[in-house]
């Protein structure tokens, strides 16, 4: 069985749990190998990529390697594809993803597939195209497959591995440091889950009407254990903050439920959640787009249907 | 400065957008073709540079003959000239090839920096930027919420999941630009009058010294193999709140065990 080289996705050490979900589907498709990409590397971080099946784990754990743009992750992988000779390489589909997936594909001619939503025998790929308009099978017929997945494709499982550790150093290019990274801003969180891997997320739009009043959305969000989103129009407005857009030039979720608040359901809100498999909807114009997607919708003022639907779920816990 | 943004037509997300059955590729011809979103902001960017620094603003877009509408608008906006790489051979060309052919462009006409969108509303691959950075061995500034170029260095704002981090390089150097960066400027009367006057270069593959063996839907790394038209969502239930809507909410989320 050919090795599956899945790109770890890490923050202060900890594994996202997109990479649990990227190590459940490679062991359908083949022997997962996990990549370390930077510092971080844990005890704990080994045994959480075991228990989900890694069979051996590439360390690469030099500074430097997260210090530039991208392209030493590129480097890094282009020389395991090389070395290993992987039937697959998986890597999350998030915007830094991508690109790492690009690179990857120029550096071993390789062709690339971005937000698959599954991937089946034969590295047939689903895409999901045009706003969930049209779903879409694609393979890459030449090169190494190349797929960056969507957070919240797969359902994570463990089934413990040998999660074998090799320590891997790469001599970065010239070109590789062409883009530094002299500082990271890291913008509060709070306990919330993160939006992209929320089984359930609340997002506030324009209705919510200011920055105090999303603190109603963040109610809703935390009786439901949700993370929170938002509209453009709300993080234009500056009532939330950027990284939690939703949508085209913002996140894109696709959670088991979605809520949205005072969203009225613009072409470029839907392309980031119309994958989300259950939508609730409130609203006070019957006519809001947001309505032709929502499994459940409440037309009414959310300032009335909002604080009910908290207490109601208080009630019921 | 010599800048140049690489624009692309793309269908209007309006209206219905398809596939090809034939060859699978994207249908042009069924829906109206506009300039692609982020690319506005990429144009207002460069505009931005060229104010502060000097220099010169080049459009350049792959695409089939009817893009030069969407060359016309980057020019309205005040972009000094065009590129417009037109060829059958390009049709079907999948990211490898576009960034191969957009860079052998780039290598004709030379640049301090290249701006991008982001991210396409038609593909949403959002690879190219990278990909060209990769192949003209250059800084890769990409999805930048600010940009600020001091002579030849220059730095960004890279947006990331926890906020963002602060990126420095050198010129010439790759930038792909996030929404937050600017608000576009809409064309003047004047701009769009102007634009019809300055020029458009075409060139074909042969004229940019582009390898017909390496783009093109033959040329691809990857295939459609199938596609099918989504299932309609299922009509939801909608409900009017009579002083029970949160309760009925709740409802439906305990119907469906999420509480
Ligand atoms: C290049 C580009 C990129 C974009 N990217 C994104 C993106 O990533 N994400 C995104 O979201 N948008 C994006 N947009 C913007 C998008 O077009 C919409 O403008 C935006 O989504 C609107 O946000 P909204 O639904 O919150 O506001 P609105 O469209 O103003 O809707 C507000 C809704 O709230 C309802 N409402 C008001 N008061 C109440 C109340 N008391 N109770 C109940 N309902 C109420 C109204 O009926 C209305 O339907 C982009 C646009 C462009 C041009
Ligand atoms: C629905 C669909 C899905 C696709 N999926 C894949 C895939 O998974 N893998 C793959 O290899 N190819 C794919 N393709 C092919 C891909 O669309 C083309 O190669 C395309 O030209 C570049 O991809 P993009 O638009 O996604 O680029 P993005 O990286 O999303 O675009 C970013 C920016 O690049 C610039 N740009 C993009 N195209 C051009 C152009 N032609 N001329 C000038 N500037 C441009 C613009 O500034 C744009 O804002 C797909 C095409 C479609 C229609």
């Amino acid at each position: 069985m050919s090795e599956i080289l899945v790109l770890v996705e890490h923050v202060d050490g900890e594994v996202k749990k997109v990479t649990l979900e990227l190590l459940t589907l490679a062991r359908s498709l083949g022997s997962p190998s996990a990549v370390w990409a930077g510092p971080g590397y844990t005890p704990e971080a080994k045994a959480r990529l075991a228990e989900y099946g890694a069979e051996k784990i590439y360390v690469a754990d030099a500074e430097e390697i997260t210090g530039y743009v991208v392209a030493p992750k590129a480097e890094l992988l282009a020389k395991l594809v090389g070395e290993a000779a992987p039937g697959a390489v998986l890597i999350a589909a998030t915007p830094e993803g991508k690109e790492v997936a690009g690179r990857l594909a120029i550096k071993t001619d390789s062709g690339v597939i971005t937000d698959a939503v599954g991937v089946g025998e034969g590295f047939v790929a689903e895409q999901s195209i045009f706003g969930g308009g049209v779903n879409v099978k694609s393979r890459v017929t030449k090169g190494t497959p190349i797929i960056a997945v969507r957070p919240n494709s797969t359902a994570p499982e463990p089934a413990p591995a040998a999660g074998a550790e090799v320590q891997v150093t790469v001599e970065l290019s010239d070109a590789a440091r062409g883009a530094k990274i002299v500082e990271r801003v890291k913008q509060e969180k709070g306990a919330r889950p993160e939006l992209t891997e929320a089984a359930i997320v609340v997002a506030g739009g324009r209705g919510v009407g200011s920055a105090e009043n999303f603190a109603l959305i963040e109610r809703l969000a935390d009786s439901l254990g949700a993370a929170v989103g938002a509209s453009r129009a709300a993080t234009d407005a500056q009532w939330y903050p950027h990284q939690f857009q939703i949508g085209q030039t913002g996140k894109t979720v696709s959670p088991q439920l979605y809520i949205a608040v005072g969203i009225s359901g613009a072409i470029q809100h839907r392309a980031g959640m119309q994958t989300a498999k259950t939508i609730m909807a409130i609203n006070k114009d019957p006519e809001a787009p947001i309505f032709e997607l929502a499994d459940f919708g409440v037309v009414g003022d959310l300032f009335k249907v909002v604080p009910q639907l908290v207490d109601e779920i208080e009630k019921r816990k | 400065m010599n800048i140049v943004v690489c624009v692309k037509q793309v269908p209007d997300t309006a209206t219905e957008r398809k596939l090809r059955p034939e060859d699978k590729t994207l249908d042009r011809d069924a829906a109206d073709g506009v300039l692609n979103e982020l690319d506005e902001y990429a144009v207002e960017e460069a505009l931005r540079l060229k104010e502060a620094h000097g220099g010169e603003v080049t459009v350049l877009t792959m695409g089939p003959q009817k893009a030069t509408e969407t060359i016309r608008k980057a020019l309205a906006m005040g972009a000094d000239k065009a590129v417009h790489l037109v060829d059958d051979a390009l049709h079907g060309s999948d990211t490898l090839s576009t960034s191969y052919a957009l860079a052998k462009v780039l290598g004709t006409t030379g640049f301090d920096l290249v701006i991008l969108g982001s991210e396409s509303t038609d593909a949403r691959t959002g690879v190219l930027a990278a990909m060209l950075a990769e192949r003209l061995g250059v800084p890769q500034l990409t999805l930048a919420r600010k940009v600020e170029v001091n002579g030849s260095s220059i730095t960004i704002e890279r947006l990331t999941d926890y906020g963002y981090d602060k990126v420095e390089g050198t010129l010439p150097a790759v930038v792909s630009v996030v929404e937050k960066i600017n608000t576009p400027r809409y064309p003047s009367f004047k701009g769009i009058m102007a634009a019809k006057k300055k020029p458009v270069q075409t060139l074909s593959i042969a004229d940019a010294g582009i390898d017909a063996g390496q783009v093109g839907l033959g040329a691809a790394w990857s295939e459609v193999a199938e596609f099918a038209v989504a299932p309609p969502r299922a009509a939801g239930t909608i409900v009017t709140d009579e002083g029970d809507g949160g309760v009925k909410a709740a409802e439906f989320l305990a119907s469906k065990k999420f509480i």
